[in-house]
């Protein structure tokens, strides 16, 4: 029986709404022997890191992030002392730009042999120079299977169609709510031209009266609570309310979707990058990457971890979805501080519109 | 008070701690900030002071204008409810036994005993569409259609509930604002009837004045200090809310703070956060300013 995970990115919903955070590293660091891990919440397997420190010697002090941009806002000013980060693939590059990422030495991380093929060399850093994955998803449709008339195999249901109003959630992420809308229009989800933007806009300010909320990461939540029955959410957090309620489906829609990754990466000032090393090759390994996946129920890159797993976890389709909808989904690119802004621009318009 | 004036030391030693502290945590943060609003991103971490008035100009594009002016609207709609519920409470306070107020002023300031995400929660429950609100409100619609259907009115209140939608509406961001601020208006309302002499009011009621009359044209303009307090307590706060709007307006109703903290994380652009986060503090300088102006020259007339 595999545990029903609480989603990271649900979990630490409160403080990252409020932008508090109880994440400030404790105390001084000692310089060898520990290493700071900044980690999303519900991330890591149920005893993982006390079997990495049973293994080494090397104690591990986890702190939380809840999302990317605290990651990024925390590690701007300097490195506060952390070892080990996980941000995700389109945040990489964005670190990756601004010199925030140490390259690592794959010869230390002899594990990197279990990672899938397919994983090896994506574009957001060729070669795995900076990053290694870690767990990946998507972004898709969650919906109630008694309140819809088909499956909402289309972003048409919550980007243009009336048929849901007032029972639809988006995700209060502005970047990530343009590039479905970017898929819908047949477009890639990183071409970020003027005119595409102001069409997307366009789009979901047309659609706002009959969207119910932008919910900041608890699309799954009003999902279940049954005030809304469609919601645009990352496929993990849906995972976590379909095993409390099976009237609950997942679907990737036709037009694809958003494939993300995160990845283990050292950040530049780490105080212990032998250490962080270390963990990096130990959360690889084949044994503890099944511990971690079942635990947490995202998809696994690590091919060799994945063959262990159980069934129920290997075929979930919510977890791993289909071939063809992973082949119509793409991957987010960071798209540059100008444009950053003028998605934000057009974000604050959407906010401001009636 | 002159034998501060004339032992410097002393007066180094009780004010030094405070002057440093304002120094160090607030003035220079703020200098800081400051001086990132004049300036422009050079690349994704550095930002270079090169005086630019460009990050405050963007505060009049029409998006930004229409949400400041949300803000203020919001923030004013805000101040009047508590101003409007929060005066007969502190009244009622003000005129009961002695041995009841501490227990009364202790209801008032009970809910700051628990943190404010926790009571925004808490308001999620009792305003979402299955809410407590909403659970009364069905409860007494079908009383009403019971009623109706013996009376052969089938349907007069329609078919089913419909329930109340609060969250993701302005309705439901003011109500979660008065709930937050309607402490601070009732405690200056409070000080400014206890130190009201009831002579006046008894006099106007001797001279035939009645209840209303003694109330709006005595007791509301004696203590008009109290209100201005009062309004300037809860309005400003309320200018700057940032989790209120964030939870119970679901990402519908967006007030300038929520801008704000789109700036120094996903926008990744301190410069414009700085000038909008300024900008706020400027309208608030100006609130005070008005208001400092008015006392003194109320304190001229009392004197001419």
């Amino acid at each position: 029986m595999i545990r029903t995970p609480i989603s990271r990115r649900a979990a630490l919903m409160g403080m990252g709404a409020v932008g508090l955070s109880f994440t400030l590293p404790k105390g001084g660091f000692a310089a060898s022997g520990k290493v700071n891990f900044y980690n999303w919440d519900t991330y890591i397997g149920e005893t993982t890191l006390e079997d990495f420190t049973a293994a080494t010697g090397i104690e591990v002090q986890m702190d939380l992030f809840a999302d990317n941009d605290e990651l990024f806002a925390k590690l701007r000013g300097g490195n506060p002392g952390y070892d080990l980060i996980v941000p995700t693939n389109d945040y990489v590059e964005q670190m990756i730009l601004a010199g925030m990422l140490t390259e690592l030495d794959h010869s230390k991380i002899p594990n990197i042999a279990n990672i899938g093929e397919g994983f090896l060399n994506p574009a957001f850093d060729p070669g795995r120079k900076f990053s290694l994955p870690y767990m990946w998803g998507s972004i898709g449709i969650g919906y109630r299977k008694s309140a819809v008339s088909s499956v909402p195999d289309s972003w048409a249901h919550l980007y243009t169609s009336d048929e849901y109003a007032g029972r639809i959630a988006m995700l209060s992420d502005g970047p990530n709510v343009f590039r479905m809308a970017l898929k819908l229009m047949g477009k890639s989800l990183n071409d970020w031209t003027p005119e595409n933007i102001k069409a997307a806009e366009e789009m979901v300010i047309a659609q706002k009266s009959r969207i119910t909320a932008f919910a900041p990461d608890n699309g799954q939540d009003l999902l279940l609570a049954g005030e809304v029955d469609l919601a645009m959410e990352w496929n993990g957090d849906i995972l976590q309310v379909m095993g409390e309620d099976d009237d609950l489906g997942f679907v990737i829609p036709k037009e694809g979707g958003l494939l993300w990754e995160d990845t283990l990466c050292v950040p530049v000032g780490a105080p212990n990058p032998e250490g962080a090393h270390a963990l990096i090759n130990y959360l690889l390994d084949a044994e503890a990457g099944k511990e971690i996946a079942e635990f947490i129920y995202y998809a696994t890159p690590n091919a060799a971890a994945k063959a262990l797993t159980a069934e129920e976890y290997r075929t979930n389709p919510a977890i791993f979805p289909p071939e063809e909808a992973v082949a119509k989904s793409e991957t987010a690119v960071y798209p540059g501080q100008e444009a950053v802004q003028m998605i934000d621009e057009a974000w604050t318009r959407v906010k401001a519109a009636g | 008070m002159e034998s501060w004036r004339r032992s410097l030391p002393a007066f180094a030693a009780f004010a030094g701690p405070t002057t440093l502290w304002l120094l160090v945590f607030f003035l220079i943060p703020l200098g800081i900030i400051w001086m990132y609003s004049f300036g422009e991103n050079v690349s994704l971490t550095e930002i270079e002071t090169t005086w630019t008035f460009e990050n405050y100009r963007r505060i009049f594009e029409p998006e930004i204008a229409t949400l400041f002016w949300r803000t203020v609207k919001l923030a004013a709609i805000t101040t009047f409810f508590c101003l409007v519920i929060g005066y007969p409470v502190a009244l009622v306070i003000a005129t009961a036994e002695q041995k009841w107020k501490p227990w009364l002023l202790l209801l008032i300031m009970l809910p700051f005993w628990t943190n404010l995400l926790i009571r925004t929660y808490a308001m999620l429950n009792i305003l979402g569409t299955q809410g407590r609100v909403n659970g009364l409100l069905e409860w007494g619609w079908q009383f009403l259609d019971g009623g109706a259907a013996l009376v052969g009115l089938d349907g007069l209140f329609g078919e089913r509930f419909v329930p109340v939608r609060f969250l993701g509406t302005e309705l439901g961001v003011v109500i979660g604002l008065v709930y937050v601020h309607l402490p601070f208006a009732i405690l200056p309302l409070y000080s400014a009837m206890e130190r009201l002499d009831r002579s006046y009011l008894e006099a106007s009621m001797d001279l035939g004045g009645g209840q209303i009359r003694t109330f709006f044209l005595i007791l509301v303009p004696l203590t008009s200090a109290g209100l201005v307090t009062a309004a300037i307590i809860t309005f400003i706060p309320a200018l700057g809310s940032f989790l209120t709007p964030d939870l119970l307006g679901r990402g519908q109703v967006d007030m300038i703070a929520n801008v704000i903290e789109r700036q120094f994380k996903k926008a990744n652009d301190w410069p414009f956060g700085s000038a909008l986060s300024l900008f706020l503090l400027y309208v608030t300088f100006i609130i005070l300013a008005i208001r400092a102006i008015v006392d003194m020259q109320n304190a001229k007339g009392r004197r001419a």
